[in-house]
């Protein structure tokens, strides 16, 4: 065999053939190396416009219509065709089979790189993580998605297109709170059940004494009281996933308005794992290409200049900003994520003392791919980064901690810097950042009045002095009454109960639950 | 494990119209508002192009719930020399820290985005419509037009279709299983030389498949066919626009470049209407002479005025070039006003004679001084003798312009959409 035999590719022209060279090379290094295990990939070559057409509808391969979609392609089209944006090289989705969208324009290189990077790498990642099996259903999404938006076009078609709109435009606003965070009771079948109500007897007779009978109990419950907590045990109270509370309580929503709630919640839940897993996801797949093209380049697969092509783009990706640089936008998750799993890999095969005393479980254990496998699986962003971030790194970042009070004239106050008494502060800060917890509001439906004028009541927890903005918060709650179709309330109040702000708001009369 | 690799290139693209097209009709009126705004203020050849518009963000935003102020935690990255405890004062609002953390949160004011040019002329002339005179006319003036429709059993013989009638020849000839001549060549091939017993049997063979062939024919009448024609009435797909200007010693700049937007904005208007446009300049002194753009709006010309001299003008290039069968025929007519009075009966008469009677619209724009006010304007020579002329039941538009900003509104005055009621009375 000569040397050009064993190139995947030459220059920058690639045709189906080289893809699936391409495609071939990397699967031997992410199989027999790496052991990554993955969802059947698909991969399909787009073109620009193609692209930003997936852009507009959140990246799914189809999608129902809505006029916000249109906005966000008009928006990203004016800033493509500007030049302020480019577009991403890949888009890949969660989905079995894996697809990723390959650009057309992208060189062999490139190509060579997005599918070592989103084939192999997001695709291992979407498939083991413990968040996305919990909340996410791979095999049937495309199918799903498809029902959706023959659905909504059915609605469109049946109920008007403007009624359509309104739920759907309500539906987007409440998005960000229609999401469980904690999975729910798995419904036990009927023999497991009649056991536990078997044992529970059981236990009772066991435990039977005449005795407790006796014992004086605390003030017998009012009925008025008896009466909330029945009513709160009925409605599902406190319930901070507003769209499911809406889809089952709301009294006046047609069926298929509760359809298309459950439709927009289901998508929102589907991309709820995202959200938690970016530096994870990003580092993930960029540790993964780094590998696969490195391996590819020593084998004699990739000539040297397709390699130093890879490694400048490789390089762009990774790249870093400081915080005073005009192009710093918080962290980069690629970069963050990257930078940690060869860091894990360091600490694995090479560790230092430091990395010993910091991580006793996997320092100089060895097997690096093992570690990261399982750290892919079992882990999300927060708890990533606040077990995982070590001293070395957080002194190669240069991290601080700012700590902002705008009750404090002075200035702001540099809390923690990169030294022995600040590491563990800044990545539990570090860590916070990345916490849903922490960055979506608490917002929850307390009660609903349902002896008098049925209204729900909301409310908003306000943690560290955040308040939400008020025209914004206006708009989203007369969204929710027109759903709800009676007076909404919203109160904010901090920690100790104190009351910061109220807002109601009225249903406007519009065909939405006529 | 197979890789399936897919090429969607040749996918249907702008799977995201229906989206646009959705959001534009939400944002219909903010649209048009910002359109009919800049119209007026800028120049409108560029606001025609389509482009940016931006327009407020109200009625269109995607409001979440969000948290603002507060106390913040921040981890940076890019130390250079701070140490634990240090206080840095505030940035001023919006400045400094290099990041975004000042513009996030609140929505933007407007929101901006590039309207193609159809989208956008679309909105910009959605409200108006082709006068009614015009679309009687276009009703009328269809011509015929020949369409290919399929095949028929009789025709004449010039249309005769061969590759249809072979094929149908061909397949008859086989389901009658007429022997091939390749088959007859073969038995007297074998008749040369073989056995007596033999020959006879041949010979019978050869005759009967003689006489078969003769029984089919090759080529049979019923697998003749011919092309068949249909006549389609044709609409007319084509205008022509005619551009007559007064370039005499009193249009000045200013009223040459009222003038120029009025017909741009009556070619954007007919582009969008028929599939080709042509625009013929005839600009006259006491001379009439066709020239081209650039002449008609920027050469130096100088001499009397008779209007008469352009409509002669354009009524030759109409008989010669354009039959009226065939072309909508649109002419608009800028002037300062300015006419030698014998000139009037003359010009009167080739109008209502000669080129009315053939044109779908004819609009007079009179154009002022810069400053000016147009009602105070006295009634010029040729804006009384048409004046008289529309008096008397001529087709004729006719309004008055002195300032840039006024050309949109009179455009979409004399193009507006009206109720059945008004039809009759303008």
């Amino acid at each position: 065999m000569t040397a050009t035999d064993q190139l995947l590719f030459q220059g920058a022209d690639w045709d189906f053939r080289t893809l699936q060279r391409i495609c071939d090379a990397c699967e031997e290094v992410a199989r027999d190396e790496l052991k990554l295990d993955v969802y059947p990939n698909q991969i399909e070559v787009i073109t620009a416009e193609q692209m930003l057409d997936a852009y507009s509808s959140v990246g799914m391969p189809l999608f129902y219509k809505h006029w916000s979609f249109g906005k966000h392609f008009a928006f990203q089209e004016a800033s493509y065709r500007k030049g302020l944006m480019g577009l991403a090289y890949e888009i890949v989705i969660n989905s079995s089979p894996c697809i990723s969208y390959l650009m057309e324009e992208n060189t062999a290189t490139m190509q060579a790189l997005v599918i070592a990077h989103a084939a192999f790498g997001h695709n291992h990642f979407f498939k083991n993580n413990y968040l996305f099996k919990q909340w996410t259903d791979a095999d049937g999404i495309l199918d799903y998605l498809e029902f959706a938006k023959r659905y909504v076009a059915h609605c469109e078609e049946r109920h008007g297109r403007m009624a359509v709109e309104h739920t759907l435009d309500a539906a987007h606003a409440l998005m960000s709170h229609g999401i469980d965070r904690y999975p729910g009771k798995k419904s036990l079948d009927l023999r497991a059940e009649e056991k536990r109500a078997g044992r529970r007897r059981a236990h009772e007779e066991r435990e039977f004494n005449d005795l407790w009978r006796t014992v004086p109990t605390g003030p017998a419950k009012t009925s008025a009281i008896l009466d909330v907590e029945r009513r709160r045990k009925m409605l599902g109270l406190p319930q901070e996933n507003l769209l499911y509370f809406l889809e089952k309580t709301a009294p006046r929503l047609k069926p298929w308005q509760r359809e298309i709630l459950r439709i927009v919640r289901h998508i929102a839940q589907y991309f709820y794992p995202q959200s938690q897993t970016k530096v994870m996801n990003e580092g993930t797949a960029t540790y993964v290409h780094y590998r696969i093209m490195s391996r590819l380049h020593e084998q004699g697969r990739l000539t040297d200049g397709n390699f130093l092509e890879f490694l400048q783009s490789h390089t762009n990706v990774v790249f870093q900003p400081e915080f005073d640089d005009p192009r710093y936008s918080g962290f980069n998750p690629y970069a963050l994520g990257f930078a940690m799993m060869q860091d894990i890999e360091r600490i694995v095969t090479d560790p230092e003392d430091e990395d010993r005393e910091w991580f006793p479980d996997i320092a100089g254990t060895g097997d690096a791919m093992g570690v990261l496998r399982d750290i892919w699986a079992n882990y999300r962003d927060e708890s990533f980064i606040s077990q995982y971030l070590s001293p070395r790194l957080m002194r190669h970042f240069r991290m601080f901690h700012l700590h902002d009070d705008p009750e404090e004239r002075s200035g702001i106050l540099v809390d923690a810097i990169h030294n022995e008494r600040g590491y563990r502060r800044l990545r539990r800060e570090l860590a916070r950042q990345y916490d849903v917890g922490y960055i979506d509001a608490n917002i929850e439906v307390v009660d609903v009045d349902l002896a008098g004028d049925r209204r729900l009541m909301l409310r908003h927890t306000v943690v560290k002095g955040a308040q939400l903005s008020e025209a914004d918060t206006k708009r989203v709650l007369q969204h929710l009454a027109d759903l709800w179709t009676y007076d909404v309330s919203l109160v904010e109040s901090d920690a100790s109960g104190t009351v910061l702000k109220e807002y109601v708001a009225h249903p406007r009369n519009i065909a939405v639950a006529a | 494990m197979a890789i399936h690799i897919v090429d969607r290139r040749l996918n249907p693209g702008s799977k995201s119209l229906e989206n646009r097209q959705r959001f534009l009709r939400r944002a219909k009126a903010l649209v048009q508002g910002a359109v009919k705004k800049s119209s007026q203020d800028r120049d409108i050849k560029d606001v025609l192009e389509g482009g940016e518009v931006s327009v407020p963000i109200d009625g269109m935003d995607e409001p979440r719930f969000r948290r603002e102020g507060g106390t913040r935690d921040m981890v940076l990255p890019g130390n250079k020399k701070f140490v634990e405890g240090d206080i840095l004062p505030r940035p001023n609002q919006g400045g400094g820290r290099g990041g975004r953390q000042a513009g996030e949160g609140d929505s933007e004011d407007t929101f901006r985005f590039v309207l193609s040019r159809d989208e956008f002329v679309d909105l910009f002339l959605d409200d108006l419509e082709l006068p009614d005179l015009a679309k009687r006319k276009l009703a009328e003036v269809e011509s015929e037009g020949i369409r290919r429709a399929g095949y028929s059993t009789s025709g004449s013989p010039a249309n005769i279709s061969v590759s249809r009638t072979v094929s149908r020849a061909l397949a008859r000839r086989v389901a009658l299983r007429r022997p091939r001549p390749e088959a007859l060549a073969e038995l007297e091939a074998e008749l040369e030389n073989c056995s007596e017993a033999r020959r006879a049997e041949l010979l019978a063979e050869i005759e009967a498949l003689k006489a078969k062939i003769k029984r089919i024919p090759f080529i049979d009448p019923i697998d003749i066919r011919y092309r068949r024609f249909e006549t389609v009435p044709k609409p007319v797909a084509q205008a022509v626009m005619f551009c007559l200007m007064d370039v005499s010693g009193s249009m000045t700049e200013h009223m040459k470049d009222l003038a120029k937007r009025f017909y741009m904005l009556l070619y954007v208007f007919l582009k969008r209407r028929y599939r080709h446009v042509e625009i013929v300049f005839i600009r006259h002194t006491d001379r009439a002479e066709e020239v081209d753009e650039q002449t008609f709006f920027y050469g130096p010309a100088s001499g009397g005025t008779l209007v008469s001299s352009a409509l002669q003008a354009m009524h030759d290039i109409v008989r010669t070039r354009f039959r009226p069968a065939d072309w909508n025929i649109y002419a608009a007519q800028a002037s300062d006003g300015d006419n030698s009075y014998a000139d009037g009966e003359v010009a009167g008469r080739l109008l209502t004679d000669m080129i009315l009677p053939v044109t779908q619209f004819f609009a007079y724009l009179e154009v002022g001084q810069e400053n000016g006010l147009s009602y105070e304007m006295p009634n010029s020579a040729l804006w009384t003798l048409y004046d008289g002329l529309r008096a008397n039941g001529a087709p004729l538009s006719m309004r008055k312009v002195n300032e840039r900003s006024e050309i949109f509104p009179v455009f979409h005055d004399l193009f507006q959409r009206r109720g059945p009621q008004e039809r009759t009375a303008s």
